[in-house]
């Protein structure tokens, strides 16, 4: 039994004390950040990064796994006690988790969405430990083709699942690769798009992109409307969910473990359209489907279920190729790099530690959110009472001082305002940045394999596929266009988006 | 005359339009090479050559198919929240942190309906100065001046 070794190591590096403090450390500032109303997991990360900077590696990434879990959670509670879901994952557990907490069943709703995150989070960190070493071991064997067109069919099928226009999906896309470009040509060095610039020789880093396009453009577009913002919270009672609960909401969990570990896994997927899927096969599945959208227990712990398993599973992804599945694990990867570790399959082998302790304190780091968060939901409640106008000037002082701290510049700071600026606009036009940040962090390294994979070929491109991964990988992007482009497929996939949204 | 149908995919279209000549004329000098030994250009100068394409596509549809208008600009939220980040940066190293910050929490403040300056948001803002210059600077040793080259440091 290998993998019980593995584990055990896992068990190791997580539980020393320092890093069982750094994963509650994770878990509490992240659900704190979470919870205040329109702040996403993607903007949480970014934000509270730069605090991870002086950690060794090992206790850096388990602190951010914890702020993962902690911003998720804490989203949903607030998407269930005041129906301000912070990102788009949970915009479903917000319609039947708002009207349970009008109906004075907040504590269920809340202790459901707890109960159900537990469970996947287990299930599917012992998916992590099942699948990311053969496939790490897969990935060992993939050349500069393999990868080129793993990442193609990675932003490909991130296009297809997004929300929205898909020429807008495919432009952000581009317009992220390209601004990936900026900086020096790793093969010649020369300067690209710098403007004569030395500040941007080494590139626009990501945490200015992620803060400006999220964190700002997020605090503009909330400011366009203050009215609704009045937040009236009763106190929340009762948080054990009774035996008729229990009755209800065990399958909607499994089937939303289920669901959503294996949407994880995806390429584009993750927390989001996990729990998007979970709350629509609940209702089809659902006996009384008029009762959804009214306060339906299944409509919480089916979507809460899923977007943990897919938050969690799109690890395996990042963890064993080094590829990003969305915004979020490309903000771990960039937080890898920025610890001096080569994100890819070398990172099981070459560093064990790491990657095991990483896994372990996936289920530990959902432990703790258990225990936390109950109890600790007159905390929340408090955090989620402080006005808006109170709260984005501080968001605010921490973006920014967060970003001076990155290379100790204000460059950097005018470079976010600039990104905020853009982030807005997008915004307005209804082009969504996520993709622009996948596109961004995959532009170098999309570059670089597609210049090794020719220069083995010497210039033919037949390369992409004479190589059977390649080809098969290839084959995927060819169906998955060929379907989003089917006119029946579009209208169901404009219906499933419009039916939540 | 044609209509604009959609303004949103008009001026979508206009940014990507401008990003993708802006990324070909800046480009226009770095070698391109072969595809068998790129220089550093053909990539850039292929993003951009789609990213054009794309704009002219989101332009044309813009007048082909209806869509909703772009709707009301938060002016005054946009121009006092980056305007109060760009404050700050330029304010850092001249006026030191305790300035800066105590400019971004006003200014970017009075982007909400909600804000007027009275002692108790005055108290507010000088309240977390302090305090993220105890965390930052003194706690986590962020190297920001606390009082700036303004005061002779």
């Amino acid at each position: 039994m290998e993998i019980l070794g593995n584990l055990g190591l896992g068990l190791v590096t997580a539980g020393s004390l320092s890093n069982l403090l750094y994963c509650f450390l994770g878990v509490f500032l992240g659900t704190a950040i979470g919870v205040l109303p329109g702040l996403g997991p993607t903007a949480t990360i970014a934000m509270l990064l730069p605090v991870t900077f002086g950690l060794p590696s090992e206790s850096a990434l388990i602190m951010l796994a914890g702020i993962y879990y902690g911003a998720q959670y804490g989203g949903s509670t607030t998407a269930i006690l005041v129906n301000l879901p912070g990102e788009s994952s949970s915009v479903v557990t917000a319609l039947d988790g708002y009207q349970m907490a009008r109906q004075g069943k907040a504590g269920r709703a809340l202790a459901t969405a707890a109960i159900g995150s537990f469970f996947a989070g287990t299930v599917s960190t012992i998916l992590v430990a099942l699948f990311a070493p053969p496939l790490a071991e897969l990935a060992l064997r993939f050349g500069p083709a393999e990868y080129f067109s793993l990442m193609v069919l990675g932003l490909v099928a991130s296009i297809v699942l997004a929300n929205g226009s898909l020429l807008h999906a495919i432009a952000m896309i581009v317009l992220g690769l390209l601004l990936g470009m900026v900086g020096s040509d790793v093969n010649s060095g020369t300067a690209r798009y710098t403007l004569g610039l030395p500040e941007l020789e080494d590139g626009i880093g990501f945490v200015i992109v992620a803060m400006g396009a999220f964190a700002l453009g997020e605090i503009i577009s909330n400011l366009e409307d203050e009215s609704g913002r009045s937040v009236m919270l009763e106190k929340v009672t009762g948080l054990m969910p009774t035996r008729e609960d229990w009755a209800r909401i065990w399958a909607p969990i499994l089937r939303g473990t289920a669901l959503g570990s294996l949407l994880g896994i995806l390429p584009g997927g993750g927390a989001m359209l996990a729990s998007f899927a979970a709350y629509s096969l609940e209702k089809k599945v659902s006996r009384t489907p008029e009762a959804f959208g009214k306060g339906a227990i299944e409509g919480v712990a089916g979507p809460e279920s899923a977007n943990n398993a897919g938050a969690q599973t799109s690890f395996i992804p990042m963890l064993t190729l080094g590829i990003p599945s969305n915004p979020v694990m490309a903000l771990m990867i960039g937080a890898m790099v920025i610890q001096g570790i080569q994100p890819g399959p070398s990172v099981m082998s070459e560093q064990p530690k790491l990657f095991w302790g990483i896994i372990v304190s996936m289920w530990l780091g959902n432990l703790m959110l258990l225990v936390l968060n109950l109890p600790l939901i007159g905390l929340w409640v408090r955090m989620i009472r402080v006005p808006y106008h109170y709260l984005f000037p501080a968001i605010l002082v921490f973006c920014t001082i967060g970003v001076f701290s990155l290379n100790n510049t204000t460059f950097d700071v005018y470079l976010m305002g600039l990104f905020g600026l853009l982030g807005y606009v997008f915004r307005k036009l209804d082009c969504e940045p996520a993709p622009m940040l996948l596109g961004f962090i995959l532009g170098p390294m999309m570059e670089e394999y597609l210049r090794r994979a020719l220069l083995i070929s010497k210039g033919d491109l037949t390369i992409f596929i004479a190589r059977p991964i390649s080809a098969v990988m290839l084959v995927l992007v060819l169906l998955l266009l060929l379907t989003v482009l089917a006119p029946t497929v579009r209208r169901k996939r404009e219906e499933a988006f419009q039916e939540v949204g | 005359m044609t209509r604009i149908a959609s303004p949103k995919d008009f001026w979508a279209g206009i940014l990507y339009a401008g990003f993708g000549l802006a990324a070909l004329w800046l480009g226009r000098h770095y070698p391109i090479g072969s595809t068998g030994r790129m220089g550093p250009g053909y990539f850039p100068l292929a993003l951009g050559a789609l990213m054009m394409l794309l704009g002219l596509a989101s332009l044309v549809r813009s007048f082909l198919v209806a869509g909703s208008p772009v709707g009301i600009v938060a002016w005054k939220a946009l121009a006092l929240i980056i305007g109060a980040n760009c404050l700050f940066a330029w304010l850092l190293p001249r006026a030191g942190a305790v300035i800066a910050l105590t400019a971004l929490i006003l200014a970017s403040g009075a982007a909400s309906r909600q804000f007027h300056l009275g002692w108790r948001n005055l108290a507010i803002a000088l309240g977390l100065t302090l305090a993220c210059v105890l965390v930052f600077i003194k706690g986590l040793g962020v190297p920001m001046p606390i009082l700036g080259s303004a005061f002779g440091f």
